[in-house]
């Protein structure tokens, strides 16, 4: 216990009590902290252009893509436990790219994706369609990376799957009995007892979400195609193209780690944990109202 | 006889087939089920072929509009080594994903089973602590942790990386609490009337009795670090000569304006292992991600 104790200690409380001291002051690593009092959530709140932008790019992300996840990890997993034959395979081929490193995974489909030599729009192009820009359009590179996340829906999509096989069978039968049509056995037999699964990966998916960093720094990094040397300050990919791919941990990163703001950095981490911490508890007490837990009275 | 009717007709009465409209329907269904699986498997298989497809590719056909690669060029997979220190950042993964794993599971298995079977004052603000520690964004404590490996000399090199797991990592301490939970009291206690100090029940009773959990644990802890780009990212982008293989493909384009034909063959390099590894552990797999949804 004690190591454990000790390591609690230094990894984890003591960077949440320096993270809310340090946000008040200005530290560049090089001279000691100095105390600003507020001046970093007042610039993070007021002035700082880019904040904006890394907020809606964030938001974007919560509100379409780890929605569209659940939805279509629920849709997969339905159909796999109506399979009768080869559910083993199909159930390793949806899993398997869950497993594909991040770095691989986005480095495979900027190429796939790739406007003029990637497979994609040259097939789209046989359609006789003229393929999108994809990680080269502002418009484009976030639905790019939600395709890219709807293609890595494996784990949760395993967890629905386990969810809806054990939903029990004489519910089922007892609904038909009822007259209960498909859609009706869905909507009053298997969502709500799967809906603790439900919320489980919502909350899992937005606290990801608020975190989204691999994925969007890759993406840019490889489609812009400049190299973001070693030690070289000047060329900053950071949410190419035109910041459309510049999620608020991108910009956390670039002003700690590229600026050396620790302060402002410190600031805007804070504000994350606020954030992350207000929204689970929002998503878990409005849960009271939809999630059903087998055994449980109203 | 008719002790022996009874039964043969209460079997013809559930085995009855189902009215041919009925049976159409369900086969019906069960076509156009299958027929969208089929097409979704293809649709998660794709971008795999793209990928090997592209890695046989010469660079010239991997820029024009041919998808399929005339003639094979094995020999990308020779020449990726050539472009880039890649063994170097393999050895340099091998090191950071095998020492991080040791690191939990020596850390987490004697927390877990002092959180699990042993009563203690302070037991269950400990655990409280540990589903906190749990529900915190990794991103909030990434700067102060900077400053303090900046302090100490270690940012550049893979110590920082290694060393935070070598104290405990929430997530394996509450997977592997929710396992010894379900350890019969019984084992133990006889166990103890034997005379076994808890160290030793640890060693031989829950050890062998939690395999399955502990090796879920150890697989999704190397798969994290191999994985892992973030802390990576930030402690050794400066420092080449510490790249793991997340940083180094992730630069390996850019740094060298390398073609596309031998960055997919590096990609599919960085891939493999994990698909190996999941092929080699598929029960050990799943039940890991079941353990910790479903009864979470």
């Amino acid at each position: 216990m004690a190591p454990w104790l000790i390591g609690f200690s230094v990894f984890f409380g003591y960077p949440l009590v320096m993270s809310v001291y340090l946000s008040f002051t200005h530290y560049d690593l090089l001279s000691p902290p100095k105390w600003i009092g507020t001046a970093n959530y007042k610039y993070l709140f007021t002035q700082d252009p880019q904040v904006g932008q890394a907020v809606k790019n964030t938001l974007w992300i919560i509100a379409i893509m780890v929605p569209l996840q659940v939805l279509f990890a629920f849709g997969v997993a339905t159909m796999l436990a109506r399979a009768r034959r080869g559910a083993g395979f199909f159930r390793t081929v949806f899993y398997l790219p869950a497993l594909a490193p991040p770095v691989a995974a986005t480095l495979a489909f900027v190429y796939i994706l790739n406007p003029a030599t990637g497979p994609v729009n040259i097939l789209l192009q046989h359609l006789g369609i003229e393929g999108p820009l994809w990680f080269q359009s502002p418009g484009w590179s976030k639905p790019s990376l939600t395709i890219l996340g709807l293609w890595g829906v494996g784990n949760i999509m395993i967890i629905f799957l386990a969810a809806v096989l054990d939903v029990p069978k004489h519910l089922y039968e007892s609904a038909e009995l009822d007259g209960a049509g498909p859609f009706q056995r869905m909507r009053w037999v298997t969502l709500p007892t799967i809906s603790p699964v439900i919320l489980f990966s919502v909350v899992i998916g937005v606290i990801a979400g608020l975190q989204y960093f691999t994925q969007a720094y890759v993406a840019a990094n490889v489609a812009s195609g400049q190299a973001s040397q070693a030690g070289d300050q000047t060329v900053n990919n950071l949410g190419y193209p035109e910041g459309s791919t510049l999620f608020y941990p991108v910009l956390l990163y670039q002003h700690g780690f590229r600026y050396f703001n620790m302060g402002y950095a410190s600031a805007m981490s804070v504000m994350l944990l606020l954030v992350a911490f207000t929204v689970t508890v929002l998503i878990i007490r409005n849960s009271r109202r939809w999630v059903h837990y087998v055994g449980a009275s109203k | 006889m008719t002790s022996a009717t009874v039964p043969s007709a209460a079997t013809a009465l559930t085995r009855r087939k189902p009215p041919a409209a009925v049976r159409r329907r369900r086969f019906l269904l069960a076509v156009a089920n299958h027929s969208l699986l089929i097409v979704a498997a293809i649709a998660f298989l794709a971008p795999f072929v793209f990928i090997t497809l592209t890695a046989l590719m010469t660079n010239s056909q991997a820029l024009s509009s041919h998808i399929w690669p005339h003639p094979f060029r094995w020999q990308n997979f020779v020449d990726v080594f050539h472009q880039a220190p890649i063994w170097r950042w393999a050895l340099n993964t091998m090191i950071y994903s095998c020492l991080a794993t040791l690191g939990v599971l020596v850390s987490s298995i004697p927390v877990a089973y002092a959180l699990s079977r042993i009563r203690w004052r302070g037991r269950n603000v400990a655990f409280g602590t540990v589903l906190i520690a749990l529900m915190l964004p990794p991103v909030v404590s990434v700067v102060p942790l900077y400053v303090m490996w900046a302090k100490l000399g270690l940012v550049g090199g893979l110590g920082p990386l290694i060393i935070p797991n070598w104290f405990g990592d929430a997530f394996s301490i509450f997977l592997l609490r929710q396992f010894f939970m379900t350890i019969p009291e019984e084992y133990l206690d006889a166990a103890r009337v034997d005379g076994c100090g808890e160290l030793r029940i640890l060693g031989t009773v829950v050890l062998r009795l939690a395999k399955p959990a502990i090796a879920a644990v150890a697989l999704f802890s190397f798969l994290y670090t191999f994985n892992d780009f973030f802390l990576p990212l930030l402690y050794t982008r400066e420092n080449p000569s510490s790249w793991v293989l997340q940083i180094g493909l992730s630069e390996f384009r850019s740094l060298h304006q390398v073609q596309w034909n031998l960055t997919m063959a590096a990609t599919l390099l960085v891939m493999a292992p994990v698909i190996i590894i999941f092929f080699l552990a598929q029960k050990a797999f799943v039940e890991g991600v079941t353990l910790t949804g479903v009864k979470g």
